[in-house]
């Protein structure tokens, strides 16, 4: 599997999610926001960090940057991208996942590794876990708080669309909700970094399976 | 030309940082303030003759998430 990881001015887990991506055997290219196109990948990572300094709204600039015209077009022929943390605002403001992430509701920034409950094994990212795991992945977020209208959050439930939901929402999300697909499950947005859980010295070893679920996935593909 | 651009959360969309400097008002005993809101505002210094058309055009697409923001265009 050949993947792509975007670094804007301000991203700070972009070469931890080149760390997961390798580990689980993936070919990385990192590829700077100002590229007008993307290389030949099947997967596009969008990592966590500050793009921009969180200007205006958190992922708005980042959204604007010449490298999302080629991922708004690779996401359109049907590949593969995950936006984790900074990355899943940055996909929200670009309008390829719904909703929009806001402030946490107790205003506070949250860093502590939460349980999640995985709510679908459908799709290439989800699949090497059951429906109603419960993994630990790290979160370290300021605007978490994932807002979505009553239509939306409907549409979401009835096309199964949402991956993984808190145990015990830290931030106020609608609904529990930690992470979720776009309408072909091949888009994949989520605030707790399974990409700084990969390594039992680091953060324990439940993201391993969405990186290497991944992989199994796209290499057969 | 100038115009100012008021960003603002949409009615219905929960405000947690109006929610809380409410809650300071309170704490410094100013009583009845029934409901804060935080927006921004953003000042755009354009070539003259820009239209309205084009200051909502640059809202849609970047200035306010409509998802969950509404925006006032107001020509100075």
């Amino acid at each position: 599997m050949r993947a792509a990881v975007i670094v804007f001015p301000g991203s700070n887990c972009d070469r931890d999610m080149a760390v997961a991506l390798r580990a689980a055997g993936a070919d990385v290219q990192m590829v700077w926001h100002k590229d007008a196109t993307l290389p030949d990948v099947d997967l596009v990572a969008v990592p966590g960090g500050f793009s921009f300094g969180d200007y205006l709204r958190c992922g708005a600039i980042a959204a604007q940057s010449p490298i999302c015209k080629g991922l708004i077009a690779h996401v359109e022929r049907g590949g593969y991208a995950l936006g984790v943390c900074n990355g899943f605002q940055v996909l929200t403001e670009t309008g390829l996942l719904p909703g929009a992430l806001m402030r946490n509701a107790d205003l506070k920034f949250i860093c502590k590794t939460v349980d999640l409950d995985v709510a679908t094994s459908d799709s290439a990212f989800t699949e090497g876990y059951n429906a109603g795991d419960t993994v630990g992945f790290p979160v370290a977020h300021h605007d978490g708080n994932y807002t979505i209208d009553d239509a939306g959050l409907k549409t979401l439930q009835d096309q199964d669309r949402i991956a993984f939901t808190y145990a015990d929402n830290p931030n106020g999300s609608v609904a529990d909700i930690a992470g979720v697909l776009s309408e072909n499950r091949r888009v994949l947005g989520m605030m707790p970094h399974p990409e700084r859980a990969i390594d039992a010295g680091h953060g324990g070893t439940d993201g391993q399976a969405l990186f290497r679920g991944l992989l199994g996935q796209l290499t057969n593909a | 030309m100038k115009a100012k651009v008021h960003v603002i959360l949409k009615n219905g969309v929960l405000d947690p940082q109006g929610a809380a400097i409410q809650h300071a008002l309170g704490s410094l005993g100013f009583d009845g303030v029934e409901g804060v809101r935080q927006g921004k505002v953003i000042e755009l210094d354009l070539a003259d003759g820009t239209s309205e058309d084009t200051i909502a055009q640059m809202c849609e697409k970047l200035l306010a998430n409509t998802v969950i923001e509404s925006y006032r265009i107001e020509v100075l």
